[in-house]
């Protein structure tokens, strides 16, 4: 039987240091056994090595920043759909969710699915709220406080001890060891991602992540935990091991049950030094290292394309462990006309 | 003392915990104790058994086995360390 061909969107194509899921999630999607698809890359700078990878991404298009507003963003995507007849759209990004969710509806008439979050699970699970979060859902979660001015800091002292952790509310985190590192961070943070700045009790253990999809009912569709083996300078694994950690996976089901989560996401956990697990952060979309789920059984962003689309997904029951991911940079050589094209037309 | 079941070890002594993700590497001594710990042989057994094939006296052995387990606990390889951490 032929396969259906999906036109699927999908942001994200920032292939860095500091990587952006798309590429990741678009080698999945390559590897997908229940459809064929055209990948529509959706960038916002002109050098996302993604838009010059050819072998995955068909064709791409400039959207504008989330700044600038849905409205902008909608007529954009009308233009790209009149010419591409999206399917599906994945959005990668933390600080793009919000404008997608809102045009949610709106998209879903013009026959472009998404399967995100809702706003009230993306709003609780923030950073900001993270505490209140752990509280209502019985997961462990670090001390957390949202604050808007660097004095707080200072009243905080009885309840954090240094070094604590300096978190913007969109991406970056420090380690501060004493009340100046503490103000210069809250100073650093708050000038690039705005207020507020949390601030967040740190924990001594090992790092280990959950990626994983629910079906917004409940179910677990995927789960996938991984023990981060190299981290860059920026805090990103660069090399990462698949675990069985049945602890982990325990906590993961909860979270998707307790919250009935819809979509997918990545969990940030510490287990301490005493062996107790702590939930660092939730973030509502798949992670750049989403391909190593792909490697070992779980093919998430097929599930999460099958979901959108309104196609029946069985859970995956199991996945190899001790499979490692390791990370890569790698120079392309692109003529100028490409680059060109990208940044007047907007399109390549 | 019980090795934690799962733990994978190759021949050549490289040691994977995929509870935890952690890797380990071990000389062919080692090696032939977390295998005869992985079969269920007692400490008394291995002990017998590595001075019955090793030149050494049993004080001196009793003494590297001890500290073995040690560095086993330290890195959580051992069964009752997995139950708390579980």
């Amino acid at each position: 039987m032929k396969k259906p061909v999906i036109n699927i969107g999908v942001t994200g194509l920032n292939a860095i240091d500091s990587p952006g899921p798309g590429v990741a999630v678009i080698r999945g999607l390559r590897e997908a056994g229940s459809f064929d698809i055209r990948i529509i890359g959706f960038a916002y700078e002109s050098l996302e090595p993604g838009i010059y990878m050819h072998d995955l991404v068909d064709r791409t298009y400039q959207i504008p920043y989330p700044s600038t507003g849905t409205d902008a963003l909608l007529s954009r995507l009308e233009y790209i759909h009149s010419r591409e007849k999206l399917d599906v759209i994945i959005p990668n990004f933390d600080a793009e969710l919000y404008s997608f969710m809102k045009l949610e509806s709106k998209l879903l008439q013009m026959g472009i699915h998404m399967f995100l979050p809702t706003m009230e699970q993306f709003e609780e699970r923030h950073k900001v709220n993270l505490s209140e979060f752990g509280k209502k859902y019985g997961i462990d979660v670090p001390l957390g406080k949202a604050i808007f001015d660097s004095s707080e800091i200072f009243d905080l002292q009885k309840d954090f001890d240094f070094p604590l952790m300096v978190k913007g509310k969109w991406y970056d985190a420090y380690i501060a060891y004493n009340m100046e590192q503490a103000r210069t961070y809250f100073n650093k943070i708050s000038a690039k991602w705005g207020l507020p700045v949390v601030l967040q009790r740190y924990v001594h253990g090992t790092e280990y992540n959950v990626t994983g999809l629910g079906d917004g009912k409940g179910n677990t569709i995927a789960a996938v935990p991984m023990r981060k083996q190299f981290i860059t300078d920026k805090g990103k694994a660069w090399a990462g091991i698949s675990i069985d950690d049945k602890k982990l996976l325990s906590i993961t089901q909860k979270f998707i049950s307790a919250t009935k989560w819809k979509g997918a996401f990545e969990l940030e956990m510490m287990k301490s030094n005493d062996n107790k697990y702590y939930l660092m952060e939730i973030n509502p979309r798949i992670p750049a290292w989403v391909y190593l789920a792909v490697g070992v059984g779980q093919n998430i962003p097929e599930a999460l394309t099958n979901l959108a689309m309104g196609n029946e997904v069985a859970p995956f029951e199991s996945y190899e462990v001790g499979k490692l991911f390791i990370r890569y940079s790698y120079d392309m050589i692109v003529d100028r006309s490409e680059f060109e094209k990208i940044s007047m037309n907007g399109e390549l | 003392m019980k090795i934690n079941e799962n733990l994978a070890i190759s021949e050549s002594g490289f040691l994977f915990n995929p509870s935890t993700g952690e890797s380990f590497t071990v000389n062919p001594i080692g090696a032939e104790i977390i295998e005869k710990l992985k079969v269920g042989k007692s400490e008394e057994e291995i002990l017998n058994e590595l001075h019955d094939t090793y030149e050494i006296d049993k004080k001196s052995l009793q003494k590297d086995l001890l500290d073995f387990n040690q560095i086993l606990k330290q890195y959580q390889l051992l069964e009752q360390d997995e139950e708390t951490s579980n």
